[in-house]
């Protein structure tokens, strides 16, 4: 994948604090339903699951199907108690999983 | 004046639908597949409406990319949080169309994703709480064009 992911996180946050985590990576999202010129159908091949995690704990997942739309964007939120680094992932249906990071000061 | 006057445009634009809803008809859409899904999430139990609110645009002109959000009232303590989400579409080929995990460290029950709707049809939002409880709402949204390519 060429494209890095999309992050839109704060750098910085009081302890305690509430943030909203925007994400979105490039991806075609083929659903599997539809066919080429030639009337065949083109196979299946999208992001099945999305991870954020901080300091290795799992703080959020989304399994998502192909009534995701294309270059899937995810946003969601984060209770920051400490400083720290997310990690994100994104798996394709070929196994392929693409990483991003994200470091926060918490004060 | 355009040649084709605004009421025959909005004839045009009511029959448009209705072929569009067919061809997603043809492509599988099927209500009973959601209320499957819809069942296998509850098993069995009944959910609790009025705790969830779902922000869907009310007529999508294109079902390939249509915003959603949705927010569960919850304290999202330890000891009482939603652990999931999952949305279900009644007028796409494939009923599931996310499932959201949370924890304690989420804050707030919340999320937003961009959807694919195949056609007009019923966006049920269901969730779990940690201590056992289920909450549903649903929210209607016309499609003027489908978006799972068929």
């Amino acid at each position: 994948m060429a494209d890095k992911p999309r992050l839109r996180i704060p750098s910085e946050a009081k302890k305690g604090d509430i943030i909203a985590i925007k994400t979105l990576v490039a991806h075609p999202m083929e659903t599997g339903f539809r066919k080429d010129e030639q009337g065949k159908p083109i196979p299946r091949k999208i992001i099945n699951t999305f991870v954020c995690s901080f300091g290795g704990r799992e703080v959020f997942r989304a399994d998502l199907e192909p009534a995701i739309a294309a270059n899937p964007y995810i946003e969601f939120t984060v209770k920051v108690a400490e400083s720290g680094t997310f990690t994100f992932s994104w798996t394709d249906d070929d196994g392929t999983v693409t990483t991003a990071e994200h470091s926060i000061t918490v004060s | 004046m355009s040649p084709i006057s605004r009421r025959g445009a909005l004839l045009l634009g009511a029959g448009l639908g209705i072929t569009l809803r067919d061809v997603a008809r043809e492509a599988g859409a099927t209500p009973a597949q959601a209320d499957a899904a819809i069942s296998k999430f509850t098993a069995g139990k009944t959910a609790e409406r009025g705790k969830i609110s779902i922000d869907l645009p009310e007529i999508a002109e294109n079902g390939n990319t249509v915003p959603m959000s949705v927010v569960v009232n919850s304290p999202m303590t330890a000891d009482d949080y939603v652990s999931e989400i999952f949305v279900v579409g009644d007028a796409n080929p494939n009923a599931a169309i996310v499932r959201f995990h949370l924890t304690p460290m989420s804050g707030r029950a919340e999320a937003a994703t961009r959807i694919r709707l195949g056609g007009t049809g019923t966006v049920t939002v269901l969730a779990k709480t940690s201590t056992g409880k289920l909450y549903a709402d649903s929210k209607t949204v016309k499609v003027t064009v489908g978006g799972c390519g068929g």
